[in-house]
Parts: structure tokens; sequence; C-alpha cells
């Protein structure tokens, strides 16, 4: 099964649909509850990253009976430093991206934290490609 | 504890009642919607005073069954909506988080971490 949504930079009214429907299909496919919630805990936070830092990016998940395969890729200012952005504490959001209750540095580390695989590269001023997977 | 007696001890006003009645045993207060997602969250109360969308989104993908809104933050139409979609139920209470958390937990709601 593969599912591929577009994520606005900046849309913070619409940020985590992409996240809510995955997680509304993981649930009907009765995947263990436990494993559910840590999928759709990284692809949420994934993809506020996204509407925090990049102009645009999109969402492609690939799923099977084993696991599940995310792929994040966005067009944005990209990251400088994988190794300090995957330091809890480290952030660059700004305010507003503060005031949704978000941009403490804890994003990219949850994402890790709840997942078997995850792979993040990046090109300054290009953009950033997140991957990461969850197996069953 | 049911949702009624929980919005009783905070002096709250149930703006949306879940189909599903929780039944809630632990609590989270928090305004940092990264540290919510950090922990397991069955059962537990939202305590917090981030009244936005992705309040309600993070409840939802932590599970969380029940958010209070303290200082009498505004609950708007679409976060109702979110609420309703994913069982969440929602209280309003004029009391600071602070005065939230410590009535529920003398009365026995446990921390969650």
């Amino acid at each position: 099964m593969q599912f591929e949504f577009d994520i606005q930079g900046g849309d913070f009214s619409s940020a985590g649909k992409a996240s809510s429907d995955i997680k509304k299909v993981l649930k009907q496919l009765n995947i263990d509850p436990k494993i559910v919630r840590r999928i759709a805990v990284a692809l949420y936070e994934a993809e506020v990253n996204v509407v925090a830092h990049a102009y645009k990016g999109v969402m492609k998940v690939d799923l099977d009976a084993q696991k599940i395969k995310i792929v994040l890729e966005d067009e944005g200012p990209g990251i400088e430093n994988i190794e300090k952005a995957m330091q809890e504490g480290f952030s660059t959001a700004t305010d507003e991206v503060r005031q949704m209750g978000f941009g403490a540095g804890m994003g990219l580390p949850n994402i890790k934290r709840n997942t078997d695989e995850m792979l993040l590269t990046s090109v300054p001023d290009q953009g950033t490609r997140l991957e990461f997977m969850v197996r069953f | 504890m049911e949702l009624s007696r929980v919005s009783q001890l905070v002096k709250g006003n149930i703006v949306y009642e879940s189909e599903i009645s929780p039944q809630l045993e632990f609590a989270f207060s928090s305004d940092l919607m990264s540290d919510v997602l950090r922990f397991h969250m069955e059962k537990t109360i939202l305590i917090t005073g981030l009244s936005t969308v992705q309040t309600l989104r993070t409840a939802e993908m932590s599970n969380i069954e029940c958010i209070i809104f303290a200082r009498d933050k505004k609950v708007t139409d679409d976060m109702i909506e979110l609420a309703a979609e994913n069982n969440i139920s929602i209280i309003t209470t004029p009391l600071t988080l602070f005065e939230v958390s410590g009535r529920l937990y003398t009365n026995g709601i446990k921390p969650i971490f």
C-alpha cells in the first residue's frame, strides 16, 4: 500500500492531517496500538518539521505486512549540521513555531526514539530528506 | 475517574464529551507539545494552557482521551471538530494549570512519568 501527501510550509492549521490519515489506516489494519502510536508520533513530528522549517514537502508512505517506510523530502533551507540538529534541545525554530508548542529541539530525537531505522540527509539552501522505518 | 468527576474537581465546563466515556487515571501538564509526544498517554488527561488545533493533533497522536484547558482558554469550532473525530473530551476551567494539577493529584489522579 502506498500513499503520498503534499505538505505546505507554514500551514500550521493543516499540520498533522497526513499523519492523522495514516494513523487511521494503521488502526483499521489492526496493528498493535503501541506500534501505531510510535509511528503516529514520528510521522507527526516529521510533518511539523516540514511545516515549521521548509517551503514545501512531500511525504511518501510505503506499507506492507511487515513494516512501514516513510520518506519526507522538502525544499527549504536544509540543515547545516545534522549532528547538532539531532541533539536534544537544539533548535532553529521561529517564535511562531514555539507558540504552537514546538521548536524545543525535541522533534528529531523523538523521531529517532520511536523508529527502528532513521536516515537524515540535507543540502543547505536546497532541502532535507528524512527516511524512517518501523517494523510491525 | 469519570469525566464528570474530573470536571467537578476543577470547577470546569465540559465543552465536548466523547461518545466513548473515558476512564481517566493519569495526567500530564505541559504547554510543550513535543514533551507530550514523548510519553505513553493511555487513560490520560492533558492539562495545558496552549489552545490551538495542534494541541488536539498532539492529543490524537498520543492517544490522549481528555484535555483540560486552564485559565479559560478559548476553544474554537475547528478544535471541537477534531475532538469529535478522535474521541477526545474537552474541559475548560478558569483555574490555573497549577491549581488544576494540584486538585487532580490530591484526588488520586497519578502522574504519567
